[in-house]
């Protein structure tokens, strides 16, 4: 789960992280009295979205005035912010975060990840701050300090130390980087994050340490004991359709394409999405219903995936293991006589009691398009897309 | 032989008194697992499948003298499960649980290092569906009926892609001497290249299958220790070539971050170490076929 800048920058000064003074707003007015109240006559507007690369998409912005602060605002309320991490269809920008400017003397790069190689936390540093991980990787590769943290331990001193002086801060401020570097590995942990990026940590003119921007993700299968965190959630920044097939236990990734895909377990459904593609598709979907698929299950996932007006041809692909075809059968079955579905269904099963399942699916009298092989199923669904949507093919609610 | 489980494994099941755990218990028990207890705290002295339930994993083995564990706990309690399962002499154990936290199970890998190599307990899954050794044993919750004994070894991280290939290769009338499950999540057990060693060593394996998908170092990692360690035959699918970058395709692992690590990446380092890649999900069986029959000639 990712949160907002001003939410992380919240909870990692609660670990002694050093953040400029900021407020956030709702609306116009409100950031100009934010700016009053918080004093100075430089401040920075920045839109809310849960995105990299808000700077270069214009969603952040210098001002000199109250007025200038209403207008900056006014200019991003209610639009979305596209940046290359949002894909282009942007995010929702309806809150800003209204700071006081700091005197930037150099930019540092932090951040904090999962290393799955060394199965540890790994800090990741570099001179080059302000430019994104992957650019700084890609043209000063050297400039990258890497650190990884002994988890039975700790991040200790002497490694926060080390990060400093290759970075070549100041010795005057060695502490201050210290107690930053401790404070973002003591949150990661302690919360049971993903992911902390504070890009760019600037040293400022006046000697200070101070996170200029901040990125929190945090590990979902851990919120169950942080609720605190939990609540931070901000379901306009993510795809309606993802947040309501989570909601139900199920895991749905919107495409672009026009092939729905119902499948069970990940690792087959991505395979299934693949082999659509091979056989000249475009996968609408990844879905994985979990390696039950009840009927409720399936009927949930119909209504899923026909809630993408783009979906021209629909696959299920089940195998049965423990639960068998004939009762995945009778699932799809009860499920197509709930669910309206008025494009072709291909529905491959595979497995356990495979013969009986296919008998219910052909003695059910609905239209479906049935496969055996993965390949084959793929092509009818393809087949089925091109072949301009054949009457014939087409489910209809039995209601 | 087999690797990692065979029909002499006296097998535990952590968690046995919940109701998914009983079905599994009872269905290892028909396939021939030696099934000798389960561990629930509190409910020690209770019978379930008719074997007895013991307080601790100690206990347990103790009792029973089991070598291997099948870790069914929910996810907010099962990193303590296998921590226990390692502490208590267990050489084996699969853990079936979706949904560890991440920081769980770095605490736990660090907690078994604590063990020197030769005592230490192997892991594999999380988010797996366990491992089979076909007619002898099953340490899992996949149909044991889709896999016939044989030569194949296979290793995947995905549980029903594996059936697939598994079915794939019955149809073909090949058979499987283990099928590991290593899991989908970020933090595993054990790798492609823990399982590869394994593989490597077995004397019935023939030839070794990796079924992966994007996400994580774990298929470049064993494409380097296949260039320079696997004399058998390995083939390989992975998934997810029309996957987006930066997005979780459902398991927690599946998720593109770093160079490396899309399905195209993969399947490239891959075959640079002279791993046949099978093109699309639907030959996996056909390419290790054909792989097995250049190999015996």
């Amino acid at each position: 789960m990712d949160i907002h800048e001003y939410q992380a920058k919240e909870v990692l000064s609660n670990f002694g992280v050093t953040v400029p003074p900021g407020a956030l707003a709702y609306s116009p007015e409100q950031a100009a009295y934010r700016a009053r109240e918080l004093g100075g006559d430089k401040w920075i507007v920045k839109a809310q979205v849960h995105a990299g690369g808000r700077g270069k998409a214009g969603g952040v912005k210098l001002c000199n005035s109250e007025a200038e602060i209403y207008e900056a605002t006014e200019n991003l309320f209610g639009k979305k912010l596209v940046t290359h991490q949002t894909g282009p269809e942007g995010k929702g920008i309806y809150r800003v975060y209204v700071e006081g400017a700091v005197p930037i003397a150099r930019e540092i790069y932090l951040g904090f990840v999962l290393d799955r190689s060394s199965q540890r936390v790994m800090i990741v540093a570099s001179s080059e701050g302000g430019m994104e991980i992957e650019e700084i990787s890609a043209e000063r590769p050297e400039s990258i300090v890497r650190s990884t943290v002994e988890p039975a331990v700790g991040l200790q001193d002497f490694q926060a130390r080390e990060i400093a002086f290759q970075l070549g801060i100041e010795p005057a401020m060695t502490q201050q980087m210290v107690r930053t570097l401790k404070g973002c590995y003591q949150a990661f942990s302690e919360l049971d994050a993903t992911m902390v990026e504070i890009n760019p940590l600037v040293v400022t003119s006046d000697n200070r340490v101070i996170a200029l921007d901040a990125k929190m993700t945090f590990d979902d299968n851990a919120l169950f004991r942080h609720p605190q965190i939990a609540e931070l959630r901000d379901k306009s920044q993510e795809d309606p359709r993802e947040s309501r097939a989570a909601d139900r236990g199920l895991s749905y990734v919107g495409l672009e394409g026009n092939i729905g895909c119902i499948v069970n377990g990940a690792g087959l459904a991505m395979a299934t999405m693949d082999t659509i593609k091979l056989a000249g598709g475009e996968p609408a979907n990844f879905l994985d219903i979990g390696g039950g698929a009840t009927p409720e299950r399936v009927a949930k996932a119909f209504r899923l995936v026909m809630s993408d007006s783009n979906v021209q041809a629909v696959l299920v692909n089940i195998f049965a293991g423990i639960n068998r075809c004939d009762w995945v059968a009778e699932g799809v079955v009860q499920a197509l006589k709930e669910v309206e579905v008025d494009v072709p269904v291909v529905v491959r099963l595979a497995g356990t009691n495979v013969e009986e399942g296919q008998k219910i699916l052909a003695q059910s009298g609905l239209p479906l398009i049935r496969a055996t092989s993965l390949m084959e199923a793929a092509e009818r669904a393809v087949g089925a897309w091109k072949n301009d949507l054949d009457q014939n093919t087409r489910v209809r609610a039995v209601k | 032989m087999s690797i990692l489980l065979d029909r002499e494994s006296r097998v535990i099941v952590q968690g046995i008194t919940g109701k998914i755990a009983r079905f599994h218990t009872k269905d290892m028990i028909e396939y021939g697992t030696n099934v000798v207890g389960g561990v629930v705290p509190g409910k020690g002295g209770e019978t379930v499948e008719g074997v007895p339930v013991f307080n601790t994993v100690k206990e347990a083995v103790e009792a029973t003298g089991a070598n291997a564990s099948l870790v069914f706990v929910p996810p907010p309690f099962a990193a303590d499960s296998i921590m226990e399962a390692a502490d208590a002499g267990i050489k084996y154990c699969v853990c079936i649980t979706d949904g560890i936290p991440a920081q769980d199970m770095i605490r736990v890998k660090r907690y078994m290092y604590r063990y020197p190599k030769d005592k230490r307990m192997i892991l594999t899954g999380p988010n797996c569906a366990g491992t089979i050794s076909p007619g002898k044993a099953l340490l899992g919750i996949m149909p044991g009926h889709i896999y016939l004994p044989g030569t194949v070894g296979i290793i995947g991280r995905s549980g029903t892609l594996g059936y697939e290939a598994a079915a794939q290769l019955k149809e073909l009338g090949l058979g499987v001497s283990t099928s590991v499950g290593i899991g989908g999540d970020p933090i595993n057990g054990s790798s492609f290249k823990d399982i590869l060693e394994w593989f490597e060593k077995d004397p019935e394996t023939e030839v070794i299958a990796m079924i992966g998908e994007i996400g994580g170092p774990q298929e470049a990692e064993a494409a380097d220790y296949i260039k320079n360690h696997v004399t058998k035959p390995v083939v390989a699918y992975v998934a997810g070539l029309t996957a987006p970058k930066g997005r979780t395709m459902g398991h927690a692992g599946a998720i593109i971050s770093a160079f490396g690590e899309s399905a195209s990446e993969k399947v490239e380092i891959l075959s640079a170490a002279g791993v046949t890649v099978a093109e699309n999900p639907a030959v996996i069986g056909e390419t290790i076929a054909s792989v097995m029959k250049k190999n015996a000639a």
